[in-house]
């Protein structure tokens, strides 16, 4: 194993990987963030070998089942569908929700963001007055518009999402790669003979995605937040899917009288986007000491 | 400054005709016509058509763009489908609760997130710290109608201290003055004599003000604290050290005035960000204010409240950014200086 504590300090030119890895180790935050993050994919990714009953099984019998009775660890919800499967499913949704979402504001941020630093003119200057209005909305009121114009539904409010985050990205990418376009590595390959897209996308960009990294990280917390918001306004996941934000508006009655219904789904977010947020502070302290605060 | 000032103004016109434009034409570009979605499965062609006309749904897609852009110059968001009401009498019968909620969470976040901020940046690298910045990393982490939720769950439900929503003991024969519960509150009690509108209204207040005021509270917390952290080494503080001058004047005197530079601009940015988080808050305490009734509006499929309370919030967004931007300008002195 090459990542052992003494390997490690042999090795004469680690490679930036090499590099960041062994500080993140040192971090405390980002290393429970990262295991809590690895617990969720697993959720997600075994989910159907690991959960005790099927998430949409309704037992009507055992309705709002306590925790820990009948095999039920968290209980059952006032459909008497098993709590624990439902919540194991529910990191399947939102892992996915993190990753299509930052995926949608990823590739378009950096599209955006790389053309209007590198073309720079007018047309970074209409790029940027419509990014400047559309950071001028309140972030969830972005998403409720795009949600209301596609119609409710998972799918939509990850569209939703995706696009509302957009200018942050662009925003981050166009202010590194500015910063970048005029160094000597990259007038270099342009004497070489290097087209436009060659530097942007091959030359210039790699030596830009640290503070994207970073915005990426902090995003999927963000979007899993967001996208529990929306369906807790009926905007987003529809019953009967286990998504964390739709368990918690569907059982709001019950808070009088079966608690775990209402409580577990909510403590389920603030485990997965905190793995997050301690993940992408941790990264950030290492990648981009700059933007640190 | 001046010169930044009427530069930021000079901004405000075509940032709110972007915000303008970019809600009218999502909302226009849904799929579905509004007049059929709102009349409903039964209604037929003519009854269509003539609230088409009624809605100017008739007319080209530019054309209903000018004439709402004219409406919206004359403050006229036009009418509700739901109630038949004008939908700008609607927002400002609705716009104090979500204001007085916004004020109270605000003051509690900025209060409570510069003393805790500044605590942990002075006690760094111990427990108070630690424990600080956890809580402010869980805070930011937790889905804010959850915590209403559960805020509900245990003081209202369990411990039955305080109520579960609304704004006044509805019990209460009570005639809203200001709209402003708390102010009116306070007249209440010098006409009648009796602070139980005051006491009501706050009472209503704590777990939605507790429940919106987190966000901001950790923010605030974290800024504050590293603000003063950066400060705190600067050579200015040292020399006010080495004269001597007593360590609690250095900090909430030299330090502290500095330091919150960086946190007025959060304090501003949150402000804006709450009134969007009331449709969440408001929600959960059948606060009635904007946030719910835009909620409403929403599964009622009522597209021009829905537009217009959107429109109406994010002017209102840019006009905070605004004000507190110049304020910053203007406690800044590298840029009032300029």
């Amino acid at each position: 194993m090459q990542n052992n504590q003494t390997s490690q300090e042999i090795i004469k030119d680690p490679t930036p990987l090499q590099e960041t890895w062994y500080n993140l180790k040192k971090n405390k935050g980002a290393m429970v963030g990262m295991t809590i993050i690895l617990i969720f994919i697993f959720m997600a990714i075994f989910a159907p070998l690991i959960s005790p009953f099927d998430p949409l099984a309704q037992i009507i019998e055992d309705r709002k089942t306590p925790m820990f009775t009948n095999g039920h660890v968290f209980g059952t919800d006032d459909l008497g569908r098993d709590m624990l499967s439902r919540l194991i499913y529910g990191a399947r949704i939102s892992m996915a929700i993190g990753v299509i979402s930052v995926g949608i504001s990823l590739v378009f941020g950096i599209l955006i963001g790389v053309t209007s630093a590198y073309f720079g003119g007018i047309y970074d200057k209409i790029v940027m007055r419509i990014i400047d209005i559309m950071l001028a909305f309140p972030y969830i009121l972005l998403t409720i518009v795009i949600v209301s114009v596609l119609g409710p539904s998972l799918m939509n409010a990850m569209v939703a999402i995706g696009i509302s985050q957009i200018p942050r990205y662009a925003r981050v990418v166009r202010a590194s790669v500015l910063a970048e376009k005029e160094a000597d590595y990259v007038l270099a390959e342009r004497a070489l003979g290097a087209g436009n897209f060659e530097l942007m996308f091959l030359t210039i960009l790699p030596n830009c995605l640290s503070p994207t990294i970073v915005q990426a990280t902090l995003g999927v917390g963000e979007a899993i937040l967001s996208s529990a918001g929306l369906s807790f306004l009926g905007l987003g996941a529809q019953p009967p899917t286990p998504e964390w934000g739709l368990m918690i508006a569907s059982s709001k009655e019950f808070i009088t009288n079966a608690w775990w219904i209402v409580t577990l789904p909510g403590i389920a977010i603030l485990l997965a986007v905190l793995g997050f947020n301690l993940f992408g502070d941790g990264l950030r302290d290492i990648l981009d000491p700059k933007m640190r605060n | 400054m001046f010169k930044h000032i009427l530069k930021r103004l000079s901004l405000l016109i075509p940032t709110i005709f972007g915000v303008v434009t970019l809600v009218f034409f999502m909302i226009a570009l849904a799929p579905g016509d509004p007049a059929r979605v709102m009349l409903g499965e039964r209604a037929n062609a003519e009854q269509i058509e003539q609230l088409r006309a009624e809605l100017g749904l008739d007319k080209p897609l530019i054309q209903q763009y000018g004439l709402y852009l004219s409406r919206i110059v004359r403050l006229d968001l036009g009418k509700s489908i739901t109630s038949g009401q004008k939908i700008a009498s609607e927002i400002k019968e609705r716009f104090p609760a979500t204001i007085e909620l916004a004020i109270w969470a605000m003051l509690f976040a900025t209060v409570l997130g510069v003393l805790l901020g500044v605590t942990s940046a002075i006690r760094r690298n111990t427990w108070v710290d630690y424990t600080t910045m956890g809580g402010a990393l869980v805070g930011v982490s937790m889905p804010v109608f959850w915590l209403g939720l559960v805020l509900i769950m245990i003081f209202s439900v369990w411990l039955d201290l305080l109520p579960t929503g609304g704004r006044m003991n509805i019990r209460y024969f009570f005639e809203p003055i200001t709209n402003f519960y708390v102010i009116d509150g306070i007249i209440m009690w010098f006409k009648e004599g009796t602070p139980k509108f005051l006491v009501s209204a706050l009472r209503h207040l704590i777990l939605p003000t507790i429940a919106l005021g987190t966000i901001p509270l950790a923010i605030i917390a974290r800024t504050t604290r590293s603000s003063m952290l950066e400060v705190l080494q600067q050579d200015y503080i040292k020399t006010a050290r080495s004269a001597g001058i007593k360590e609690r004047r250095v900090i909430y005197r030299y330090a502290l005035r500095n330091a919150l530079l960086p946190v007025i601009t959060v304090i501003g940015l949150q402000f804006g960000l709450l009134l969007s988080g009331a449709i969440l808050t408001e929600t959960v305490f059948s606060w009635p204010g904007i946030g719910k009734w835009i909620y409403v509006a929403i599964g009622a499929r009522d597209y021009p409240a829905v537009q217009g309370g959107i429109i109406f919030i994010s002017i209102f967004f840019v006009l905070i950014n605004l004000v507190v931007d110049i304020l910053y300008s203007v406690v800044n002195p590298k840029i009032r200086l300029q």
